[in-house]
């Protein structure tokens, strides 16, 4: 019979059993997320984040949007029926940070993409209530006013080809000027920013041309947000995505 | 390790190391706030500049005052008294932004401010959830973790200064992460919302606290070491591993705040909440049962119930709780095989938690009349019941078909508050109304009187905070799924929001009757620290006169 006093008499014994046995459980659930390839689906359009996408994602993380909405429709009917298609690993594929949520104060934002116009989300983010009488969101007029600061636009994309994201060095290189052709419908550019980003759409999307508002970004973000997917071409019996 | 008996001639490299750290930081925070382009990065470093240089006054101070000379004291009790102090501190604040972000959704048209970013409840919701468990939380845990293991092992508290290292350390983090939030400065992240180099910096706190804690151990005069600090081992000792694997990622530059996270998508979720559960695992509960394991004995003067069952209830418990994380992805894009085993061992844990539950409620054994005459022992033993009540919660939730219905909804806050405000808040405050007194050496409290009071008045806020966010959330869970007779959904989104505001009212009424108890509590343990005693106790029921 083990004496559980040996443990008790040495502290480092304790400290080592602590860590075993604490250490069982995420490697079992943890590790195989990486090597197994039925983890993440099989799809075809995933892209990464286009420079002004991402930067509107670092304001949706820096005004905590994910404190009240979810980016993750679950395959249960009544939200496959009020938001889409229940979402997909691979969507989220070059999320760093995720943004899943686990909380649902406002609606999923997994596929708002779309669903609104550009003039609907500037008025709905300055001022809610104006368009939304219930809603209990906060108001976010100060990012129209804020212009958006990019400078370090380029070092983004670097800190995600590191961890995983398939930028090319074309795109970190042109990340500022992709940026640029993205939010100024009339600048130069636009078309070698779309053979980089394929389907991605540059438009005004703050309603002021003359500037790139912190607006601009989030809109571009959110109007993205669940697009990406062909799921014409997404075969959800499919075995390999059967999980 | 140092020894008692190297005091007198032996140099003192804590009393130099332990300061120059913040030296150290001092000049980095200086540089980061010369060479930042962001102005993110530069308030944080100002904040971070203007910290460190006040935490060097203070020591200089104490140097000149000689007060570390005084190592021949039997046990370091400064420390423990600054930890209370800043709890209280912390407490008070992290519940009062909580109030106010409750008010925000239940009145957004006047508790919301445009022209004031940093008010918003996205930007404060962080601080009010890092206020209240790390910052309250934290400093509970590493003041009674440090009285605790110095009288259990009859040693004083190793390291000399370091201790206070460990103390200042902590303050800077949850200022950095604090003011950090309001500025926009987050991981987004739950609960590990601190930027990379916040994380570095608790990263060198925590190690220095685990080996202040460990190095009073080594020189514990008792061959055994006490169940609580079992508990407050592992506690340290997790954290570190999932605050360490979970805040990895790579900085855009060294002069800036902005990090990406090194996994992603279906990855990060599954590390995000294996942290984030066992955030609740270790944090919430390995280190407060540390503080039930010693608090409720000795107030009650009774020994521990079953000393087996603090064996197998601590062994199975540190080893169920790790595998839990899924069940906060249930549904999700995370594969079902993890679904499915997070389900299996959340339902496992309510077991060893009950274990838990019942070493603590049965050390009372012989000792239950008291109950009736000593609040603070209340205070502590219905801690205790709600930790019974929000750890059978917990598993009924992890179940998949249940979780369809209370995932992303209110049911979840309010099984958050049964644990937190009924569990981690009383055990902690019957923990400060025991150590107060007997940290300034008083006879007893200010008041038992107010000590009912805010037991009484703070019971009641959590009954009206739980039962509120029981009947929204599950409303809103049905609301979402309900059908009318074509087939079509019933409702929609935005009709489910207007319904949830009356409990949103009353949410908000249960929180700030539980803050109206804490500052109770707050006025109580300050007159009590200054050897004030209320004579006139018309509530306080002395034994005699309760059985009279």
């Amino acid at each position: 019979m083990f004496d559980h006093g040996i443990l008790e008499r040495h502290s480092l014994l304790l400290v080592v059993g602590i860590l075993i046995v604490v250490a069982i459980g995420g490697i079992v659930e943890i590790a195989p997320l990486f090597y197994l390839e039925s983890t993440i689906e099989k799809v075809q359009g995933m892209r990464p984040y286009t420079p002004l996408e991402l930067a509107g994602r670092a304001i949706y993380m820096r005004e905590g949007c994910y404190l009240c909405h979810s980016q993750m429709i679950r395959p249960l009917r009544d939200e496959v029926e009020r938001y889409g298609h229940y979402s997909l690993a691979a969507e989220s594929m070059y999320d760093h940070p995720f943004q899943w949520g686990s909380k649902r104060t406002g609606p999923d934002l997994a596929r708002v993409g779309g669903k609104y116009s550009d003039e609907w989300h500037r008025a709905h983010l300055a001022d809610p209530r104006s368009v939304v009488p219930e809603s209990v969101m906060p108001p976010y007029v100060f990012l129209e006013k804020n212009e958006l600061r990019f400078d370090d636009i380029a070092d983004s994309l670097r800190a995600n080809r590191i961890v995983g994201v398939p930028y090319t060095e074309d795109m970190i290189a042109n990340a500022r000027a992709d940026l640029i052709a993205q939010a100024m419908p009339d600048a130069n550019g636009v078309d070698a920013f779309q053979k980089r980003y394929p389907k991605a759409s540059a438009r005004d999307f703050d309603g002021d041309p003359k500037r790139i508002s912190e607006m601009d970004a989030l809109i571009a973000y959110l109007q993205m947000l669940g697009t990406l997917v062909d799921f014409s071409t997404y075969k959800a019996d499919a075995p390999e995505n059967r999980r | 390790m140092q020894t008692e008996a190297h005091a007198k001639n032996d140099p003192r490299w804590d009393m130099l190391f332990a300061p120059a750290i913040f030296v150290v930081a001092f000049l980095l925070a200086f540089v980061a706030a010369a060479k930042s382009p962001e102005p993110q990065m530069q308030i944080q470093a100002w904040t971070f500049l203007a910290a460190t240089a006040l935490v060097l006054v203070w020591w200089v101070r104490r140097y000149a005052e000689g007060i570390p000379a005084d190592d021949s004291s039997p046990y370091a009790n400064d420390v423990i008294k600054a930890g209370v102090i800043a709890a209280m501190f912390w407490g008070i604040a992290g519940m009062l932004v909580g109030l106010i972000i409750a008010l925000q959704l239940a009145f957004p048209n006047i508790f919301y401010f445009p022209d004031l970013p940093f008010t918003n409840f996205g930007r404060m919701r962080p601080l009010h959830t890092s206020a209240v468990i790390f910052a309250f939380g934290g400093n509970v845990l590493i003041a009674t973790s440090f009285y605790v293991v110095q009288r259990t092992c009859h040693a004083r508290l190793a390291g000399g200064v370091w201790s206070w290292f460990v103390f200042w350390g902590y303050q800077i983090f949850i200022l950095i992460a604090g003011t950090g939030y309001l500025i926009g400065v987050t991981q987004a992240r739950e609960y590990a919302e601190p930027e990379w180099y916040a994380d570095l910096w608790l990263t060198l706190v925590w190690v220095t606290y685990l080996l202040v804690f460990l190095g009073t151990i080594w020189k514990r005069k008792e061959p055994h070491i006490y169940v609580a600090n079992w508990f407050y081992l592992a506690f340290i000792v997790t954290i570190a591993m999932l605050h360490i694997v979970n805040n990895l990622a790579v900085p855009i530059s060294w002069l800036s705040t902005k990090s990406y996270s090194a996994f992603s998508g279906v990855q990060d979720a599954l590390i995000q909440w294996w942290y984030g559960h066992n955030a609740v695992g270790f944090f919430l509960t390995a280190g407060f049962l540390a503080i039930m394991y010693y608090f409720i004995p000795k107030q009650a003067q009774r020994p521990v119930y079953s000393y087996r069952l603090s064996i197998v209830h601590f062994w199975s418990l540190i080893f169920i709780y790790i595998w839990a994380g899924p069940h906060h992805l249930h549904y999700t894009a995370l594969p079902n095989w993890a679904q499915t085993l997070g389900m299996t061992f959340s339902i496992m844990l309510w077991m060893p938690s009950w274990g838990g539950m019942i070493n603590g409620l049965m050390t009372l054994s012989g000792a239950w009349d008291k109950l009736r005459t000593d609040p603070i022992l209340r205070m502590l033993v219905v801690s205790v019941a709600f930790y019974g009540m929000s750890t059978f919660e917990g598993p009924v939730m992890s179940i998949k078909a249940v979780n369809s219905l209370s995932h992303y909804t209110d049911w979840t806050i309010g099984h958050v508050h049964s644990g937190a405000l009924g569990w981690v808040g009383f055990v902690s405050f019957g923990a400060l109304y025991c150590l107060v007194p007997w940290l300034w050496k008083r006879e007893r409290l200010y008041s038992t009187a107010l000590v009912e009071w805010h037991f009484w008045i703070s019971t009641i806020g959590i009954v009206f905070y739980i039962t509120s966010m029981w009947v929204s959330g599950i409303m809103q869970g049905l609301m979402w799924r309900a059908y009318n007779e074509f087939g079509f959904l019933e409702y929609s989104f935005v009709e489910t929001v207007a319904a949830m505001h009356p409990y949103y009212v009353i949410r908000a009424f249960g929180g700030l009757l539980y803050l109206s108890g804490t500052l109770i509590m707050a006025y109580n343990l300050w007159r009590t620290a200054r050897g004030d005693i209320r004579l006139a106790e018309p509530l306080a029921l002395k034994p005699q006169l309760a059985t009279a």
